[in-house]
């Protein structure tokens, strides 16, 4: 079953701004979704319609089984969300907030205290349960959150930023939490700027821009698509010039001992390795340049990119004809 | 949601409304208490006292009913104007929002939190006012009718006043223009037969008066106006108000972009 399905998604805001103009996205029961896009590509505003807190200006959403205009209740109860911005009463106390939460829907004040009791304890809280939510640092706030969105137990949890300034160390455990929970059967859709962050969690993606999805595949595919790594090496000699052309291999210096090398999926760097070592110059070390699906990223936004330029420049030009045509 | 859902859902908001201002008392439950002490005392006691008697009672007696129903009033609309705009205003209404809780439960949820402080301040203020003078009531449930139903009228207003507001500022604007004005001129220290015959006329387009003048009829045995249609006016703005607010709830006004 389809965990989530969206039809021709378009939102416009008040103020002009089309946020969204047309997001055709699905989603698999079991999924752990990465939906990723720029800063202002429309990622808050889909979640947003998604979990009932924006109002679309037309298109189709399903969760589940329920259409989320005819049976609004039952496909709410689905999601849990995690929103981007902080949204909870900041002089309520940690466990009033979670047992509120749970009361919203529907869950008795006995359950909703164990729940809350459980999931504070799974997210390392439980010390601060009864602090008031202000006192709490900001990645105490997000995993407050996470445990908020988890009160009721959802099949579909939606989290939008939930690692944004949060420490390295509490993320990777919010990802081994996140990891268990997928693997307990929630799907997951999940926005960050931390393509690792997605590249190591998620098993399908979504690229917004633009407030169009230019991109619905799984990571693998995607990833597959890159033909091209880029490797930093570390020489324990100065090198001055470039060892001769290495067919398939294009390489650079950085500084005397850095050298840049940009390999075709089909090379090894082995030949890289041989040559060097035929200068009698060794790799002490070597890293990769960058993370393999941000190149990606920013390859298609910047193609994205392109093309409505493209499409702008014609379309104005075609005006500028007619312009002329005209007296 | 089932049934018993809904009811866990709806007895959460109206536990945490009653919680917020019970927490509070100093500023909201204390404070009406005072004022009216104040009322007894300078318009009872002293001026009072230089005032002949309305419809048979001393002037005392006579504004005890519009003093507690004024109580009641501004409480009712003052919770749940303040307590929507903030939830608002911190984006913790989103917590409902999101939640599968359907928009007339959140509705009445927060009016009963308003009712819930509406109830309490005016029982208060009755205690108060029982010190005072020591009135006899001459119908109970007539009197705990009105009390109520203007209990829920003006909760639903401040519900309605917190989904236009986009500032703090905006919550006090229609209490202090409005709704103090229209209490005052509703009759709480006089009857309106006293007044010339053109204001007379003009106080009867005020719903406020009929709720005093039933209240005081409930109280006191004495009214101004009659106290059918009154009841019947003041459901007449509940079930306008209740259905407008549950129309804005729906469509999103003032919470969803
Ligand atoms: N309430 C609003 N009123 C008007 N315009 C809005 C509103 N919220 C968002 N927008 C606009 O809609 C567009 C999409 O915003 P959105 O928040 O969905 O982006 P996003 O992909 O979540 O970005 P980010 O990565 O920065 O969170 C932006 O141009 C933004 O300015
Ligand atoms: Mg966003």
């Amino acid at each position: 079953m389809k965990a989530l399905q969206i039809n021709q998604l378009k939102k416009r805001y008040k103020n002009g701004t089309e946020a969204l103009k047309g997001v055709d996205l699905e989603v698999n029961e079991g999924d752990f979704f990465a939906l990723l896009g720029p800063n202002g590509a429309g990622k808050s505003t889909t979640i947003g319609i998604i979990s009932g807190l924006v109002n679309k200006s037309s298109g189709n959403v399903q969760i589940f089984d329920k259409n989320l205009d005819l049976d609004p209740s039952t496909a709410k109860s689905y999601i849990g969300l995690v929103p981007q911005e902080f949204n909870f009463n900041q002089f309520e106390p940690v466990k009033e907030i979670l047992i509120n939460q749970a009361g919203y829907y529907g869950i008795n004040r006995r359950m909703a205290s164990k729940r809350a009791e459980k999931y504070l304890r799974q997210l390392e809280l439980w010390d601060k349960r009864r602090s008031m939510a202000r006192e709490l640092s900001g990645g105490m706030k997000r995993r407050l959150m996470i445990a908020r969105a988890l009160i009721h137990e959802p099949r579909l949890l939606i989290l939008d930023e939930p690692t944004a300034g949060v420490d390295i160390e509490i993320r990777r455990s919010m990802w081994d939490f996140l990891r268990t929970i997928n693997q307990q059967g929630t799907t997951i859709i999940l926005t960050t700027h931390y393509l690792e962050e997605a590249e190591s969690l998620c098993k399908n993606i979504a690229i917004i821009d633009h407030g169009i999805a230019i991109e619905n595949t799984s990571m693998r595919k995607l990833l597959a698509q890159l033909n091209m790594e880029t490797f930093i090496l570390y020489l324990d000699k100065h090198i001055n010039d470039l060892p001769q052309c290495i067919p398939g291999c294009g390489l650079r210096i950085i500084d005397q001992q850095t050298l840049e090398v940009d390999i075709e999926k089909s090379n090894s760097i082995n030949q890289v390795f041989k040559t060097l070592s035929e200068h009698k110059i060794n790799v002490l070390s070597m890293r990769n340049k960058s993370n393999r699906l941000e190149q990606l990223f920013m390859h298609l936004v910047e193609k994205n990119r392109h093309n409505k330029e493209l499409v702008e420049t014609l379309i104005q030009t075609s005006h500028e004809n007619i312009a002329v045509e005209q007296p | 949601m089932t049934f018993n859902e809904k009811f866990n859902a709806f007895k959460t908001i109206l536990v945490k409304e009653y919680l917020r201002f019970i927490r509070i008392w100093i500023q909201t439950v204390l404070p009406p208490a005072i004022t009216t002490a104040l009322y007894f005392v300078i318009f009872g006691n002293l001026i009072g006292s230089q005032i002949s008697d309305i419809d048979g009672y001393s002037y005392m007696d006579y504004i005890v009913p519009g003093l507690i129903l004024m109580a009641v009033i501004t409480n009712s609309y003052a919770n749940v104007v303040s307590s929507f705009y903030s939830a608002k205003f911190q984006k913790s209404i989103e917590e409902l929002l999101v939640s599968p809780t359907p928009n007339y439960l959140i509705l009445a949820g927060f009016v009963s939190g308003g009712v819930a402080r509406g109830v309490i301040v005016g029982i208060v203020v009755t205690l108060v006012a029982m010190y005072f003078s020591d009135i006899q009531i001459h119908s109970l449930t007539l009197s705990f009718t009105v009390f109520l139903l203007t209990a829920i009228l003006f909760s639903i207003a401040g519900f309605i006043n917190a989904i236009f507001a986009r500032s703090f500022d905006d919550i006090t604007i229609i209490p202090t223009f409005v709704l103090t004005p229209l209490t005052y001129l509703g009759g709480i220290f006089y009857s309106i037969n006293m007044l010339p015959e053109f204001w007379q006329k003009l106080s009867l387009i005020n719903p406020i008066l009929y709720m005093i003048n039933s209240f005081r009829y409930g109280l006191l045995g004495v009214s101004d106006t009659d106290i059918s249609s009154a009841l019947f006016i003041i459901i007449i703005f509940i079930i306008s108000l209740f259905s407008y607010a549950l129309y804005l709830l729906n469509k999103g006004t003032g919470i969803k972009s």
